[in-house]
């Protein structure tokens, strides 16, 4: 029945559907279109950060003082989620250390620098024929192609391609809504390279299996569509299953998947859900070019279109190396104009600021705005919320911005919880819409990471509970045994009187017991151990790959903040310490 | 850091109360076409009161003055509280029920955002209670007077030193009272309806107020300050229920336009029932919330002890908005209701 009422919406209504809520901030877009796509020269040095997409930390293969080819592996995925690391260029590796990476939280983390030797000279690669090859085996090389998301979600393409069983993708979902305002790397690619991002979706739906490929477009981006639109005529996959563009409206976020899905067919993937579940994957265009490039090409993951724009001369697009210092791309884009007071990786709804300019682009990196007061002006002091509600009336998820403040102001987390706090896309719609200057995303993200962390003390304690419990049961065990063998030997003592050889029986009953109680405490052990091994790291039981980014960047966001505070209690000390 | 969004768009907290006050001033400029420029008085009165009283309590909270005063909140309270007000009243009565309104009803529960109940509305019914014999009298529009009623008259009227004119001479049940008066003397409506105060809808002279009071809400409803939601709803259900009761026995109920164009109905339901604060956010709470106005306001209009039920049903589902708000929380996508 609701298959039934999908296919209704689906040819009746798909076209008729805007967000929910959403706004419309000025898109900013024209200023970088201007020019095509400009390559960056080689800068002297590379800087790859090992955690450029979600999931586990590749392991590095090289070592300090190697000679990396272009393209060749430095690190390989590790575990179920993780992506690779290849060389964009050749050169030396000179350090494999902490750096200053581009994240909110301003923190170093592991990064392998290379000293460009300016030959980018490749390593040998070759094209897969990947028509005739076991999908199987497509997928475990996917493994070393580094692909992630390049939409800015990061995350590995290859967990995202595979499938079984349980989750058949029908309809392939391509996003090239590109919905916040500045950035146009999407839209450049599809302007210069439509083709080209048609081979990958060609190599996505063979893999998937997938009956459509809808693409969905924003209707501010009219060249791209009509290069998609063309690309699509031209595209053997035209002949095999529904292959077409969706123009959608300009609101923002409709580039948010799940919010593309529904306004592409209709279909809202439950909540608790991934849209596999339900028979659809989403791609971004910029993925699936990548995706082009690997198989046809044998090249590896090693760059990526960026968007510099902003308060700079020339704003632009460029095709621009991971590891290139965003320094580099700012020059390119013709130095910044003056008032240049912050640098935005991101667009201006979700992006972050920069800790340093020095940072180098990653994988997520789709766009980096130089920021000035006239662009983006702070925001006025906040002023007490009337509850107009203007923030639900624009909320894509239709949750409630004006109850959830007041929950998380007030660290009611529990209530924040049960109005679906974690549904929360932090899209910023709602700052975006607040008379009163309240920065409602902040309280959301404080009011998440708090629930985090408490769910991990509680389970931490639930299993200390469990350990002193048993450890209690044991001392009482014990208590009892001991009272046994007093009693034992007591009577022993007696019948050693009469019989003198029942003495090495009961030693043996002795080590007999206590044999059977070590292992009954090894077996104890191990079962506490199992139990810590598989509740650790669990906060909230249905783990989305979006709230796992979302883990991952809180706890980043948590060590910030520890840090910072150890780091201001340490300098507090220092200046006591002075004092003295 | 991650300060994002980093750019806002939405017409700060003043901007919005000035644009209210804005599609006030129709309703204004036909009340003092009507009834004279004494009103003038009264909302220079009322506005004069609240911008102290905020300022005395903001200071005596710690709370930074300006930025609060300037937020234009009070100043609505106070012009809404001196438009349900006879604008003949003693000077003092408009100072003490602004004082009350912004001291008590506002600033004790927390100042802007924090107030349960609708300032305005506490205000008028702890004069209502208080002082009902002048609150209930109610000049006749300047037409239908008996004695000519210059502005200097006014003025001596709500200053206190009338030199021979009585009230009484100028003033005159509103038609709502009347009504309810005449109705329990077993006249039948269309007997009454033709005293000189009913006009083609509501009030003689009233019903022009209220028709601008209804541009204003418009232009409310046009600017996107109010959603409609309330407005509809209030206006509907008062318009069903009144015309139920009206096809029961028309000579004992009035028609429904003549509710909706009588005492506070459209003053209601576009300016005080639409105050957000003490008000549900959902739109489907909304709903609720203003046809439960609408409810009480005829109940009490036409079997309560007062002549009009406005302020009294406006505090009682101001109590209500809590419940109302958590149960009809929006179904949140992805999930199943």
């Amino acid at each position: 029945m609701s298959s039934l009422l999908n296919i209704v919406k689906q040819n009746f209504g798909s076209r008729t559907i805007a967000v929910n809520g959403g706004v419309h901030p000025p898109e900013h877009k024209q200023e970088s279109t201007k020019q095509p796509i400009g390559h960056l020269a080689l800068p002297k040095r590379l800087v790859l950060p090992l955690r450029q997409h979600v999931g586990n930390l590749p392991k590095v293969l090289v070592n300090v003082g190697d000679k990396v080819l272009k393209g060749q592996l430095l690190a390989e995925a590790e575990g179920n989620i993780s992506a690779a690391i290849h060389a964009p260029t050749s050169g030396t590796v000179v350090a494999i250390e902490d750096a200053l990476i581009p994240h909110p939280s301003g923190l170093p983390d592991h990064c392998i620098t290379i000293d460009v030797d300016g030959k980018d000279e490749w390593i040998a690669h070759c094209s897969t024929d990947w028509r005739k090859q076991d999908k199987t085996q497509l997928l475990e090389s996917l493994r070393d192609s580094g692909i992630v998301g390049l939409g800015g979600a990061a995350f590995p393409t290859q967990v995202k391609l595979r499938t079984n069983a349980k989750s058949h993708v029908d309809t392939l979902v391509i996003n090239a809504a590109e919905c916040e305002p500045y950035i146009t790397c999407d839209d450049m690619l599809m302007r210069e390279r439509a083709d080209q991002i048609l081979k990958g979706v060609e190599i996505a739906q063979h893999l998937l299996g997938a009956k459509q490929c809808l693409i969905g477009i924003e209707d501010n981006k009219p060249e791209a569509a009509e290069a998609m639109r063309l690309a699509c005529l031209n595209s053997p996959l035209a002949k095999l299953v529904t292959l077409k563009v969706v123009v959608v409206p300009t609101q923002y976020p409709s580039g948010d998947a799940r919010q593309l899905i529904r306004l592409l067919t209709g279909i809202e993937v439950p909540a608790d859900k991934r849209s596999t579940d339900v028979g659809l994957q989403c791609f971004n265009v910029a993925t699936l070019l990548a995706l082009h490039r690997y198989f046809d090409f044998g090249e590896p993951s090693l760059s990526r279109i960026v968007t510099i724009t902003g308060n700079v001369k020339t704003p632009a697009n460029f095709e621009v190396l991971f590891g290139t210092p965003v320094t580099e791309l700012v020059k390119a884009g013709g130095g910044v104009l003056a008032d240049t007071d912050d640098y935005i990786m991101g667009g201006p709804m979700m992006g972050f600021s920069l800790p340093s300019i020095d940072v180098p682009i990653t994988k997520a990196a789709n766009c980096i705005i130089a920021s000035a007061p006239n662009l983006f002006a702070p925001a006025p002091p906040a002023m007490p919320c009337i509850r107009c509600a203007r923030c639900a009336d624009v909320c894509p998820v239709s949750l409630q911005p004006q109850e959830l403040y007041w929950f998380s102001k007030s660290s009611n987390l529990e209530k924040a919880r049960d109005y679906n706090l974690f549904d929360c896309i932090e899209c910023g719609c709602c700052t975006y819409a607040c008379p009163s200057n309240i920065p409602l995303v902040q309280y959301y993200r404080f009011a998440k990471s708090e629930i985090i962390a408490q769910d991990r003390a509680k389970e931490a304690a639930d299993l200390a509970r469990e350990r002193n419990e048993f450890r209690l049961m044991r001392i009482e065990r014990e208590k009892q045994e001991r009272a046994e063998k007093h009693a034992q030997k007591a009577v022993g003592a007696k019948a050693e009187v009469a019989k003198p050889e029942v003495g090495s029986t009961i030693e043996a009953i002795d080590d007999a017991a206590m044999a059977a109680k070590k292992a009954a405490i090894a077996a104890a052990i191990e079962r506490a151990k199992a139990q810590k091994a598989t509740t650790t790291p669990q906060n909230v039981s249905d783990t989305k790959p979006t709230v796992e980014a979302e883990i991952a960047e809180i706890n980043a966001r948590r060590e910030a903040a520890k840090q910072a505070v150890n780091k201001q209690a340490g300098d507090n000390i220092g200046s006591k310490q002075d004092e003295k | 850091m991650n300060r994002s969004p980093y750019v806002t768009s939405a017409p700060s907290v003043s901007m919005i109360m000035v644009k209210v006050m804005l599609a006030l001033v129709p309703g204004i400029v036909a009340y003092v076409w009507v009834f004279g420029a004494g009103i003038l008085v009264m909302l220079s009165l009322a506005s004069l009161t609240a911008l102290a009283a905020e300022a005395l309590m903001l200071k005596l909270r710690n709370r930074p003055i300006k930025p609060f005063l300037m937020d234009g909140s009070a100043l609505l309270t106070a012009w809404l509280l001196a438009l349900s007000l006879p604008p003949l009243a003693p000077w003092w009565l408009v100072v003490v029920g602004t004082f009350f309104a912004i001291v008590i009803a506002k600033q004790l529960y927390g100042g802007l955002g924090y107030n349960p109940f609708n300032p305005a509305m506490v205000g008028y019914a702890v004069l209502l209670i208080s002082f009902p014999v002048i609150m209930t009298h109610w000049p006749a529009p300047l037409e239908l007077a008996q004695a000519k009623l210059s502005f200097e008259t006014q003025l001596q009227f709500i200053f206190g030193n009338s030199s021979g004119l009585s009230l009484d001479a100028v003033s005159m049940a509103t038609p709502l009272d009347y009504l309810k008066t005449q109705l329990t003397l077993h006249h039948s409506v269309q007997e009454i309806t033709v005293a000189p105060q009913f006009g083609l809808l509501g009030a003689k002279g009233g019903e022009l107020v209220v028709s601008a009071y209804l541009l204003g809400g418009l232009y409310l409803l046009q600017q996107r300050l109010i959603t409609w939601h309330l407005p509809v709803a209030f206006l509907g259900v008062l318009a069903l229920m009144s015309g139920a009761f009206y096809l029961v026995d028309a000579t004992h109920f009035t028609h429904p336009l003549f509710h909706l164009f009588t005492g506070a109905s459209m003053l209601g339901a576009f300016f005080i029932i639409t105050d957000p604060v003490s008000g549900p956010t959902t739109p489907k709470g909304k709903l609720f919330f203003a046809a439960g106005i609408a409810v009480l306001t005829y109940l009490i209009r036409v079997y309560g002890g007062y002549p009009d039920g406005v302020a009294f049903s406006v505090l009682l589902m101001n109590m209500c908005v809590p419940l109302i708000d958590a149960w009809t929380q929006p179904r949140v996508f992805g999930h199943q209701k």
